[in-house]
């Protein structure tokens, strides 16, 4: 066995990076110090693709860095103007395609849309808002699934799951309709540690543990005072 | 050489961010300094009485004098201010939004639990009050806006340094520190 894992090489950003063979291009930038903006990407999880945030380019080709494996002499294109405004353009499609009210939301400060949001200088979304009619639904007797906030980023339908594996929630109908489901006596019989993982999982406030909601004070919340992704950054050095 | 000319309304909204534009404190002596106030809940002036220079704006537009109001401000200034969540996006009141206007009214007039059943159940329709909108429209889907000032409220700090900015002439950066949606 040899003792260093093979390794390969790509820029980004004409920036170069080494990592191992079958590590995402997200991952690879991550360890090298380099974010990419992301929102249904969870460490660990089976990527999803699903929200599109972390696309970056390569050869004039756009690909999701949360799914695509990176590759030997690789040129990935991730901090350019045309690229981040995309990426922003979708922060603020998600702001109107829901019922996004910061000042109401106990996730607020800790939401990853939000800090998305404040990381790309988003002051007003470009598009109309939709104001669309969604409700809010009592998952078993810890949790509450707010409709009006999920942005299907389907990580409580990948992460959460039982001691058995069973999974908690799911997804019903497709594109615009589509909406996240929960099994009501699975997720009353979660344990208290994870339900508060499912809460933690979930990216915005859709996925509430019941009855800690503004725990936290406002300054001393996650992206208070630092920008998402500046842990990744200033891992760097 | 004159000084430049500050309106500003509530419409809306809670009046939270023009007690949060009062929260600059003693800057505001600096202020009375710099710029003269129109039209504007702080000096109680009704109705424009000469060009502005800044709009600033709190709330979003729920009803028919809600816009006349606007369309005024859009008419009167140069620049106009979108100032705070319900302006930019509807904030609380648009919590209203996918509920019908008859039903909000039912539930308010007809339905609440504070309502006396003894009295007579009457819903207000007099021609002289304001119409009551589908729902509420944040600022800049029913005039152009100039600039945006999220929060809620947005803090006196960032309603000083886009006013400082403005006076200046400068482009308003946003620190990062000062951006916030509530």
């Amino acid at each position: 066995m040899p003792k260093t894992k093979p390794v390969l090489t790509f820029t980004i950003d004409g920036k170069k990076c080494r990592t191992s063979p079958g590590q995402t291009i997200l991952e690879a930038a991550k360890a090298n110090g380099i974010y990419i903006p992301s929102l249904c990407y969870w460490e660990g999880m089976k990527p999803a693709g699903a929200c599109r945030i972390c696309t970056v380019r390569v050869g004039g080709r756009y690909m999701a860095a949360c799914t695509q494996p990176a590759a030997e002499g690789m040129a990935v294109e991730n901090d350019v103007p045309d690229i981040q405004d995309m990426r922003k353009a979708i922060v603020e499609m998600l702001f109107v395609e829901g019922n996004h009210m910061c000042p109401t939301c106990e996730k607020s400060g800790n939401c990853e849309l939000q800090a998305l949001a404040y990381r790309f200088q988003m002051l007003v979304p470009r598009f109309p808002f939709q104001f669309p009619v969604r409700e809010v639904e009592p998952a078993g007797t810890k949790i509450l699934l707010e409709h009006n906030r999920c942005v299907k980023c389907l990580r409580c339908v990948r992460g959460v799951r039982t001691r058995d594996n069973k999974t908690v929630f799911g997804a019903l109908k497709r594109s615009k309709d589509k909406k996240i489901a929960v099994d009501q006596a699975l997720a009353s019989a979660l344990p208290e540690k994870q339900a508060r993982q499912a809460m933690d999982r979930c990216p915005v406030g859709s996925i509430l543990r019941k009855e800690v909601g503004f725990a936290v004070p406002i300054g001393k919340r996650k992206y208070d005072k630092k920008p998402i992704g500046s842990e990744i950054e200033k891992a760097e050095g | 050489m004159s000084k430049p000319v500050i309106a500003t309304a509530s419409l809306a909204g809670c009046f939270g961010c023009h007690m949060s534009f009062l929260d600059i404190d003693e800057r505001i002596l600096d202020l009375i300094d710099l710029v003269e106030f129109n039209k504007s809940p702080i000096d109680d002036i009704k109705t424009f009485t000469k060009p502005v220079d800044v709009g600033i704006i709190e709330g979003g537009c729920c009803n028919s004098e809600n816009v006349e109001v606007l369309r005024e401000f859009r008419k009167h200034c140069k620049v106009l201010i979108s100032l705070g969540e319900c302006a930019i996006m509807g904030g609380l009141p648009a919590m209203r939004n996918g509920i019908p206007v008859r039903e909000c009214l039912e539930e308010a007039y007809f339905h609440s639990p504070t309502i006396d059943p003894a009295d007579p159940r009457l819903m207000p329709g007099d021609e002289d009050l304001p119409i009551i909108l589908d729902k509420v429209y944040p600022l800049h889907e029913i005039v152009k806006i100039d600039a945006y000032l999220p929060g809620c409220p947005p803090s006196a700090d960032l309603i000083w340094k886009a006013l400082t900015s403005l006076l200046e002439g400068k482009p308003l950066e946003i620190p990062y520190s000062l951006l916030k949606f509530d």
